[in-house]
């Protein structure tokens, strides 16, 4: 087999596993309290790490680039109650034009 | 029931500007995968079965430098590990026999997720799975035509995309901040990730920040 092959197999085979972890071990069960204490808290500490990553994350180090003018202006819209689409367009809007004139 | 049916159509809503974000990154991963050596056939096979850009990308780019498979298996799983504390999170959502949990589970990607948050570790499962199936599509057939064609497009970087998914990400965290315990443990898993994209590999500082959650076990903040 190709390494190309060996790769995508193996990855996909990965991540179809990780996804498949809470649904097929824990699926349908109610968590216990204290448990499900803790996982209540994944949704707002994953979100912000993403936030964090795709704003100044790079290959190995922290990248400050015109990403984070789109996370600016993206801020300033959710505190005006933009809604999400008007979001997702001002903050592209944002990083490109900072990229233009950098 | 018209509540139901108007948050239900904003889900959809909010869903199509990020699908038309998620597809011009299937079809730049369509294009740079082809570039790096890999084909036709094996970028699309990787999009419908890994679902998740940032090991797909992280692959292109390690086997287009000549960095070998073993570097980029290791990158890729390593950045994919998160989806197990991700589908930990949103568990009671799937009901039913074990192939149509595995089978459903498959639609969770970040983006997915990220709508169908509810705050108070509630999510929406119609948001869940609608938003996730639109998003696999788009993925997919982006990158069809990305191998196919992706000299044509352009590099979604020219149009800020890649500005536009931590903005989508901010506007999903911040009604959940208004809980306290919800927005320190946010800042507190924030503060680890940020300390740790400079020192471990990309996918890490991830999966090490969702031990802030472990504050869920103090009874008080």
């Amino acid at each position: 087999m190709s390494t190309v092959w060996l790769v995508v197999l193996v990855v996909g085979g990965a991540t179809v596993a990780f996804k498949a972890t809470g649904p097929v071990l824990l699926g349908g069960r109610t968590l216990p309290p204290a448990i499900a204490e803790v996982v209540a808290l994944l949704a707002p500490v994953l979100l912000a790490a993403l936030v964090v990553t795709q704003a100044v994350g790079g290959d190995d180090d922290l990248v400050l680039d015109a990403r984070l003018a789109g996370v600016g202006a993206g801020a300033v819209a959710i505190a005006a109650r933009a809604p999400l689409p008007a979001v997702v367009v001002v903050a592209a809007a944002a990083t490109a034009l900072a990229r233009l004139f950098t | 029931m018209s509540s139901f049916v108007s948050r239900y159509r904003d889900g959809a809503r909010a869903a199509s500007a990020v699908a038309a974000t998620v597809w011009f990154f299937g079809a730049s991963f369509g294009l740079v995968a082809r570039a790096a050596g890999m084909g036709v056939l094996a970028p699309l096979v990787m999009s419908a079965t890994t679902f998740a850009g940032s090991a797909q990308f992280a692959v292109t780019s390690i086997l287009g430098a000549g960095g070998g498979g073993a570097a980029a298996i290791a990158a890729a799983v390593l950045l994919n590990a998160r989806y197990a504390p991700i589908s930990i999170s949103v568990a009671p959502l799937f009901r039913g026999r074990l192939p149509r949990r595995l089978l459903e589970s498959q639609l969770i990607v970040d983006e997915s997720w990220a709508l169908a948050s509810r705050g108070g570790g509630r999510f929406d499962r119609r948001i869940l799975l609608g938003a996730g199936l639109l998003l696999y599509v788009s993925w997919v057939s982006g990158t069809a035509v990305g191998v196919l064609a992706g000299d044509a497009l352009g590099d979604p970087k020219d149009l800020g995309l890649d500005g536009a998914f931590p903005a989508l990400f901010l506007a999903l965290l911040a009604p959940q901040l208004r809980a306290p315990r919800a927005a320190a443990a946010a800042a507190l898993g924030a503060v680890i990730a940020l300390a740790l994209i400079p020192v471990t590999p990309a996918g890490t500082p991830i999966v090490a920040a969702s031990a802030a959650c472990l504050l869920g076990l103090r009874r008080r903040l």
